[in-house]
């Protein structure tokens, strides 16, 4: 188990350098980052000073190696636009992602769980009907339409939320209503489809055989199987609730961690672009890493396998 | 059995959903009733030091937070004393200044010319930064004469130099601004200006309130409104809706056909400003491989686009076809010039004279412009057999390519900072520099003359001789003037300008 974490973390590494690496080029193919930071009012003259001022000059692979050095120390350099340090400015905005993603995330899968059991328990039935309505229209509706209506039904006729902002817990229900309506689908139908395999095995029909009540058939013998392919989605899931906030958190005007790639991606504020990127791949790893060892809790012979 | 543990959670999870909806209250309404004007930008605010700034709204909230030493008049165009109480030129390259006694910073701390001194000599070294070196690179030092009088020794004639002493140069205290710089003044921003900053998130959230002890006389002074609290919420839609529901009363830069929709809900102003659309040409930079080397040709494109419905179509309000290669608002921009009215026929003659009877096809980069725009730009010119291969990139990458001398043609706008005088647009383009592609160096003299006289007559005369050359040789196709469509809560008093200075201290409930 332990030569097989620490296999699977010297992977994880290499994907993080090379994602850092690509993201690094890619930003330069962009556009020229000094003429971008000079502004739209930059005389050729301010462009050269910012290229100077900011090390553009020198040869790209210098100012990566640059970069992951002082990145290694945990100096991820000074933000272009705010003049901060980096690891300012994400740490304040940090907190807005991760509650709206941890939060979206619960939700989704307190929503999706139970509806994709009691889908499968009856197929066709009214209930796996109405999953079936909720998962469509969840992947069907994009999000930015789903929360500007939202946002005109409950904070501008009813006025029940603030229409934007997180000043208090209230601005964040309706953007975590969207945010997980977007995830309940898929963590639904791959429980619902996990459930009608398992359901129809052997060893259920043997349990019920045997006189256990429904629900601890359901809960100590088909869920506990049914749950594996689910871990696995859900840990690539919340590393998209997390990663892929930018257009709910633009939406209600939550000032998380998604915007600010964005709005660094737009100002070619770079060093905080880095940054982020570097997170983000990060972060999908380790909840990758930990998906597969809670897999290989649940599931002996995954255990025996790695 | 089946049924009843789904209905059970059915049932649990509808009573939470209700209990839910019950928790949730009214929010309340601010704006007049508590007089705080709520303001939202879709951009975050830069760091507030004004010289390290170069968006409009970082700017906006430090032009309330700091004053400069004089100020302009935008609906006389005079310039009047603000910290300076006057100043006069005592030599071609020196400036006098007698500063306003009695005025206190947010702090407490007195204004003196020790405050002046030491944030001009310190704005003007390289190693400071200032992000735009034309608003400083023309001030030598600055000298104290006393405690209340100073003067600048300027590093080269500049025409330039009293307008951006016009509030675009404030000040700041020097004992705090000496210890804790840059970073230091944008987190604690301490000036002299009609309102003080209570608090800030920067770039998502400011609030401003009143400065009671503000100077008596001040051109900004009058100021009716006690707090400001500014947000940034960049979706537009979320805006619209705030602005609707009341907890909004001011908002800008809405898109002219979402305007229409919003009037009657809310008011709606169009106002002209000082940014104008061109599409540039380099007949220099292409050396006779290019048919825009020919004048004809060029002219031929200008009469060939159909500029008055581009500008009904796609800017509406108070937005207007031009001329002349600067913005008629602005000093020194003449119109008496030549003007190529839409007319297809006469642009075909025109290329046939020039030898492209057929026409021909041309790359044509277009930045920071709406596509709309440049796709009937391309149709227009499809009509006189003239294929414009369109382009769009960032403004960056744009102006690189230009400046790499690699386009025939570079379609995009420009701002000239918001200042009403030629000199920030022409010079820019035709002075020489490394924007200009026409390298024309008698439209280069000129403008070198009537940048650094000091003698208005002067200046207007050489700009209007530079503005005639450049619509006679056709050396750009000006598009119009952009406007900005501010959308404000129905009780609210607001006068927009065309620098895109909001003046929040001038506004005022119904």
């Amino acid at each position: 188990m332990l030569s097989f974490i620490s296999k699977r973390l010297a992977v994880a590494l290499l994907v993080c350098l090379t994602v850092s690496a690509l993201s690094f080029g890619l930003m330069f193919l962009s556009g020229d980052p000094a003429i971008a930071i000079a502004g739209s009012g930059g005389r050729a003259e301010d462009a050269e000073a910012v290229r100077i001022a900011y090390g553009f000059d020198r040869p790209l692979i210098v100012q990566y190696l640059d970069w992951i050095g002082s990145a290694l120390t945990g100096n991820l350099g000074q933000s272009i636009y705010f003049n901060v340090p980096v690891t300012e400015i994400i740490g304040n905005r940090v907190g807005v992602t991760l509650t709206l993603g941890f939060v979206s995330f619960i939700v989704a899968l307190v929503i999706a769980v139970p509806l994709g059991v009691a889908a499968a328990l009856r197929p066709n039935g009214w209930i796996d009907r109405l999953a079936l309505v909720i998962a469509v229209s969840g992947q069907a509706i994009p999000s930015f339409w789903l929360g500007l209506m939202a946002i005109v039904v409950f904070g501008v006729w009813y006025g029940m939320v603030p229409i934007s902002g997180a000043d208090t817990w209230r601005g964040y229900i309706l953007p975590v209503i969207v945010l997980s309506y977007y995830a309940i689908p898929e963590l639904m139908r791959i429980t619902r489809s996990g459930m009608i395999d398992v359901l129809a095995t052997e060893y259920v029909r043997a349990a019920k055989a045997k006189g256990l009540p429904m629900h601890l058939v359901i809960s100590r013998h088909a869920l506990r199987n049914a749950v594996l392919p689910l871990v696995s989605l859900a840990a690539v899931q919340l590393g998209q609730l997390l990663s892929g906030s930018i257009v709910i958190e633009s939406v209600f005007a939550l000032n998380g961690l998604g915007r600010l790639a964005w709005e660094s991606l737009l100002r070619s504020d770079l060093p905080v672009m880095q940054a982020i990127i570097l997170i983000l791949s990060l972060l999908y790893v380790v909840l990758t890493t930990l998906a597969d060892i809670l897999n290989a809790v649940l599931d002996p012979r995954l255990r025996g396998a790695s | 059995m089946i049924q009843t543990v789904s209905r059970k959670r059915f049932t649990g999870m509808a009573a939470l959903a209700a209990s839910t909806a019950l928790m949730l209250g009214t929010p309340a309404l601010a704006d007049k009733a508590s007089n705080t004007l709520n303001v939202a930008f879709a951009a975050e605010p830069e760091p507030l030091d004004t010289y390290k700034i170069a968006g409009r709204q970082g700017l906006i909230l430090a032009r309330h937070i700091y004053d400069g030493l004089l100020y302009k008049n935008l609906d006389t165009g005079e310039i009047v004393p603000a910290l300076a109480e006057s100043w006069e030129f005592t030599g071609p390259l020196t400036m006098e200044f007698t500063l306003r006694q009695g005025v206190k910073f947010h702090n407490g701390a007195d204004f003196t010319a020790a405050d002046v001194v030491e944030t001009l000599n310190t704005v003007i070294t390289p190693e400071y930064g200032t992000r735009y070196s034309i608003s400083v690179d023309w001030i030598d030092n600055v000298e104290m004469l006393g405690d209340y009088k100073v003067r600048i020794n300027m590093s080269k004639p500049f025409a330039g130099a009293v307008e951006m002493l016009a509030d675009a140069l404030p000040i700041y205290p020097h004992e705090f601004f000496a210890e804790n710089g840059s970073a230091g003044i944008a987190a604690t921003p301490i000036g002299t200006g009609p309102y003080k900053l209570v608090s800030q998130e920067p770039g998502i959230r400011y609030e401003m309130e009143r400065f009671e002890d503000y100077y008596a006389g001040s051109p900004k002074g009058g100021a009716t409104i006690d707090k400001i609290t500014v947000r940034t919420i960049p979706e537009m839609n979320t805006q619209y809706a705030e602005l609707m529901s009341g907890s909004l009363d001011w908002i800008w830069r809405i898109p002219p056909d979402q305007a229409s929709r919003l009037e009657g809900r809310v008011q709606i102003i169009s106002a002209p400003i000082m940014r104008i659309g061109y599409v540039g040409f380099a007949p220099e930079a292409m050396a006779g491989d290019t048919p825009i080397a020919d004048k004809k040709v060029r002219q031929a494109l200008i009469h060939a686009t159909n500029r008055g419905a581009i500008v009904e179509a796609f800017a509406g309000g108070a937005s207007e076809v031009l001329n002349t290669p600067c913005n008629p608002a602005q000093f020194g921009c003449a119109q008496d010039v030549a003007a190529y009215e839409y007319d297809p026929e006469k642009a075909k003659a025109l290329l046939a004279e020039a030898g492209y009877e057929d026409g021909f096809e041309m790359e044509m980069v277009f930045a920071a412009m709406p596509r709309p725009t440049a796709e009937a730009v391309a149709a227009d010119l499809a009509n006189v057999g003239v294929t414009l291969e369109l382009n769009e990139q960032q403004y960056s990458s744009g102006i690189g390519k230009w400046r790499a001398k690699e386009l025939p043609a570079f379609f995009s706008n420009w701002g000239s900072y918001g200042i009403g005088d030629t000199a920030f647009i022409l010079s820019n383009f035709f002075g020489g520099g490394a924007d200009d592609l026409v390298q024309d160096a008698e439209l280069a003299e000129w403008l070198t003359e009537a940048d650094t006289a000091s003698d208005r007559e002067v200046r207007a005369e050489n700009y209007a001789k530079a503005v005639k050359k450049v619509a006679d040789e056709a050396y750009w196709m000006p598009m119009y003037n952009f406007n900005v469509n501010y959308g404000l809560s129905n009780d609210l008093n607001f006068t927009p300008h065309p620098d895109e200075f909001a003046r929040w201290w001038a506004a005022s409930w119904k």
